[in-house]
């Protein structure tokens, strides 16, 4: 007996063995003719994540989804609450040359102090370009033009009326336009400096087209806004965006949608012409790079476009009613917030006209932007053109003696050496100290455990730093933004300034073209 | 750093008491593990506290006269390396040998190539091998493994010194044993390690001086941290689970010693051949030199795929060396130095092929 159990058991692996193999040429062939596009199983068996892992949320449905497993969420306190303040309260606003890379520092000006501007109005233009004007997200007079290092212009200052009027633009019917005529008119009505390119994050070339627009409908990083909320009510305009955005590309445009929390809105899941990839994961899973990076990576010399949600509201708008639209909520959050809430306001507004009257007071760092990328600001600046959220923190400027030996005070980490991992959802007041010096590159391995990208980073970084363009390039730089290694920076033992380094490498690229 | 300290601890305080314990074992008297504890331990701390000083004094004298030269905060870096040093060092090691050869690797190994963090070689290894070369009787042979003896023969006496003398003063007061000077080193005591049995006679000549549990819990002579194996693998684990050493290193490299040792229990040509593979993890260094060496961030691989790479080829490459090289009586130091020397060409493949991968797309 036992030795036909030998024969049966040698047959069965045997036709096992054979069917596995024939399993595995077909997808090979699959993936080689592009039939495999959509990253599903094309396997006969199960994956053993299929097995193993968390079922897929029902919302998903049938579309793909990516399980990033690197990553990491800081929890902090003050997510800001589903409360929209509607009344305008900023009365000065301000467009900043410095918030669109590649523009000369002291752009020509098309206004001076003391005139009237209507909104979708150019303020000024491209020297290089005079295509692309830079336009008043509000009506007003210009009250002043503040100049910084060797006069370069730091912002145009508008002080608004209290009803906004706008220009009326004559919209092209985008069925019948060709592309030209449709760049033309975002050109025109300062929509298009709303735009990126990637690589570099620029603003994009009007004679590139690109091979394919991404537009992530989250932000995962901390404190981020709610992208579904923004969308309430402007199911239309985001329909009409993404039909205006496919006659642009000669790809597709592709939305990433966040599998890891409730359902997104319907302003999403719902949109036609659209490629639809799920995430799941943690931080830097709503970063639109990493969703690049696992839909349709950047190959050799393509542009890409990506666009924030407002960018495709304002889009909508402008198609729907010919008006240029610069309007913003901005989350304001952060543990120094009274209550951290949605406020309704304009493009490049007086950060002081938002907050004032929500801080707690005290030693306060006001932060545009979220805790790992966001600028240091303060009350009498302006927001910057993409910012979405403003964060308050304490700041940290005392000095912890031994705080090496004694971690007691709890702060977000994402090391096993802290017992943070045993409360993954605690929420944490953290200040800005950065509790660490410089040091060289010692621990390997920590980037790649946050950085859900095949990029060997820490390598890509002693390449920026020693020039060699041809290993930058190599190893994945032109896939990268600040925003992609703002995690890794956050963890990194040995305290390098990453995001620095990577624009400074991203810099010597786009000089060197 | 700190986390390594504190997983270092444990096979630091085990191989304080071992030091006297071996010293006792040799003379035959308190043959039980806790039979004059403070004896055992006060002789071991004897020997351990002048090391641990002059690693540190000149090691760190070092590093703050290079701090203080290029204008930076001292760092971090030895502050494991010291401990780690004094850890694979024999008991009786001159302390002017020592004191070079913590200059040497500071200097040459560490300082020259930038400071902490940009170290080709392992600094504790280099402190080792430089003495393994340059002293090689104060650090190998069946003569150094255990302290207090010129020489470990039979009828060789042993003398105390002032601070031996200054404890007796106080056990005296409290009534305890002291110590006593002409000792003598028993019949049939020979000093020698397991690995310098197993090379003469394979494991039954291991086995008919040390029993498996001796080596297992580690009261064997040897280095001074090297011996308990459970000690090890906790810190290890400590290491690993906080994820400060790369549980890839640890992995491959016990995995590429065991599968070597196999093929070398199939060839069985010598004695030491023939030690069943799974014995190798009792004697010898093998345990500390892959848990606290190998997993070296600095001068291991950076990527992971290079970490398995560089885990197993250490594996592979060290007991290569424990089990044909008759001049060195083991292999995980230099098999440690030599992958450390080709980390960066490993990990230069690796990125070789993450870049073609790129440039495949275009």
């Amino acid at each position: 007996v036992t030795t036909y159990l030998l024969i049966g058991l040698g047959l069965a692996i045997v036709a096992f063995a054979v069917l596995s193999m024939s399993d595995n040429l077909l997808q090979v062939e699959a993936h080689k003719m592009g039939s495999d596009s959509s990253k599903n199983n094309f396997s006969v068996f199960p994956k053993l994540s299929e097995i193993f892992g968390a079922s897929k949320p029902a919302f998903v449905g049938q579309s793909a989804m990516h399980n990033l497993r690197q990553g990491h969420d800081i929890k902090l306190v003050g997510k800001a609450e589903p409360i929209i303040h509607t009344d305008i309260r900023a009365k000065t606003f301000a467009v900043k040359p410095t918030n669109f890379r590649g523009l000369s520092p002291i752009p020509r000006m098309l206004v001076s102090v003391g005139d009237e501007v209507k909104a979708g109005q150019p303020l000024f233009e491209d020297k290089k370009d005079n295509r692309v004007k830079y336009v008043s997200p509000v009506s007003g007079e210009v009250v002043e033009i503040r100049r910084g290092q060797k006069r370069a212009i730091t912002d145009v200052i508008i002080l608004a009326d209290k009803e906004v009027k706008h220009i009326d633009f004559e919209v092209p019917d985008i069925s019948q336009s060709s592309r030209e005529d449709i760049v033309s008119f975002l050109l025109q009505s300062g929509t298009w400096t709303m735009l990126n390119q990637r690589p570099y994050d620029i603003l994009p070339d009007p004679e590139i087209i690109p091979a394919n627009i991404f537009i992530s409908t989250f932000d995962s990083s901390p404190l981020a806004p709610d992208y579904s909320l923004i969308a309430e009510g402007k199911e239309t305009s985001i329909q009409k965006a993404i039909d205006v955005l496919s006659k642009l590309t000669s790809g597709k445009v592709h939305i990433g949608l966040n599998a890891s929390s409730d359902a997104p809105s319907k302003a999403f899941t719902s949109l036609t012409g659209a490629e639809l990839n799920w995430f799941r994961g943690s931080h830097p899973a709503g970063n639109v790079g990493v969703q690049i990076h696992h839909t349709a990576p950047i190959g050799g010399t393509e542009k890409v476009w990506t666009l924030s949600v407002p960018t495709l509201i304002s889009i909508g708008d402008l198609f729907l009613t010919g008006k240029y639209n610069a309007e913003r909520l901005i989350a304001l959050t952060g543990s120094e917030f009274e209550s951290p809430s949605y406020v309704k306001t304009y493009q490049g507004a007086n950060i002081g006209d938002i907050v004032n009257g929500n801080l707690k007071g005290g030693n306060t760092r006001i932060i545009a932007g979220n805790v790992l990328t966001g600028q240091k600001t303060s009350t009498e600046n302006f927001l910057n053109v993409n910012d979405a959220h403003i964060t308050a923190i304490p700041e940290g400027d005392s000095y912890e003696l031994f705080g090496w030996m004694f971690p007691v005070i709890p702060r977000p980490s994402v090391s096993k050496t802290y017992p943070n991992f045993l409360f993954r959802n605690h929420e944490f007041e953290p200040t800005t100290n950065t509790h660490g010096e410089r040091r060289a590159f010692v621990m390997t391995g920590q980037y790649e455990k946050l950085l859900p990208m095949d990029i060997h980073l820490q390598q890509l970084m002693k390449a920026i730093l020693a020039n060699d363009y041809e290993r930058m390039e190599g190893l994945g730089i032109n896939e990268l933004t600040e925003e992609d290694v703002a995690i890794c920076e956050f963890a990194c033992t040995s305290k390098m300034p990453l995001q620095k380094i990577l624009r400074q490498g991203l810099d010597m690229m786009r000089e060197q073209g | 750093m700190f986390q390594v300290m504190i997983a270092l601890q444990l096979c630091l305080i085990f191989g304080t008491y071992n030091i006297g314990h071996q010293h006792f074992i040799a003379m035959g008297q308190y043959g039980g593990f806790l039979e004059g504890f403070h004896l055992k331990f006060f002789h071991g701390l004897i020997k351990i506290l002048p090391i641990f000083l002059v690693v540190h004094a000149v090691g760190l004298g070092i590093e703050i006269l290079f701090a203080a030269k290029k204008g930076h905060a001292v760092e971090e870096g030895f502050l494991v390396s010291g401990p780690l040093i004094t850890l694979i060092m024999p008991p009786d090691i001159p302390l002017w040998i020592l004191a070079v050869a913590v200059a040497f690797a500071v200097i040459i190994g560490k300082e020259a190539f930038g400071g902490t963090g940009m170290n080709i070689w392992n600094v504790a290894l280099l402190a080792r091998v430089f003495i393994f070369f340059a002293y090689p009787t104060t650090i190998s042979g069946d003569n150094v493994w255990v302290s207090g003896f010129e020489q470990v023969a039979a009828g060789v006496t042993t003398e105390y010194g002032w601070a031996h003398s200054l404890f007796n003063i106080l056990f005296g007061w409290m009534g305890l044993d002291t110590f006593a000077s002409g000792g003598a080193v028993v019949d049939g005591f020979t000093g020698a390690t397991p690995l310098a049995l197993a090379y003469q006679g394979g494991w039954e000549a291991v086995t008919s001086v040390y029993s498996t549990s001796q080596m297992w819990w580690g009261t064997i002579p040897g280095s001074i941290g090297e011996t308990s194996k459970p000690l090890i693998i906790l810190g290890a684990l400590f290491l690993m689970f906080r994820g400060i050493a790369s549980w890839r290193i640890i992995v491959g490299a016990v995995l590429g010693t065991f599968v070597m040792g196999m093929i070398m229990n199939a060839w069985g040509a010598t004695p030491f051949m023939t030690v069943p593979w799974y014995y190798h993890a009792w004697i010898g260094s093998m345990l500390f030199a892959i848990a606290f060496m190998a997993t070296d961030p600095v001068t291991a691989t950076a990527t992971n795929r290079g970490k398995w790479i560089y885990g197993i080829l250490i594996g592979v490459i060290g007991l290569i060396i424990r089990i044909l090289n008759p001049a060195y009586p083991e292999g995980w130091m230099l098999a440690i130095l030599f992958l450390n020397t080709f980390s960066a060409l490993i990990d230069h493949y690796v990125y070789e092929g993450n870049m073609k991968k790129r440039l495949r797309r275009a």
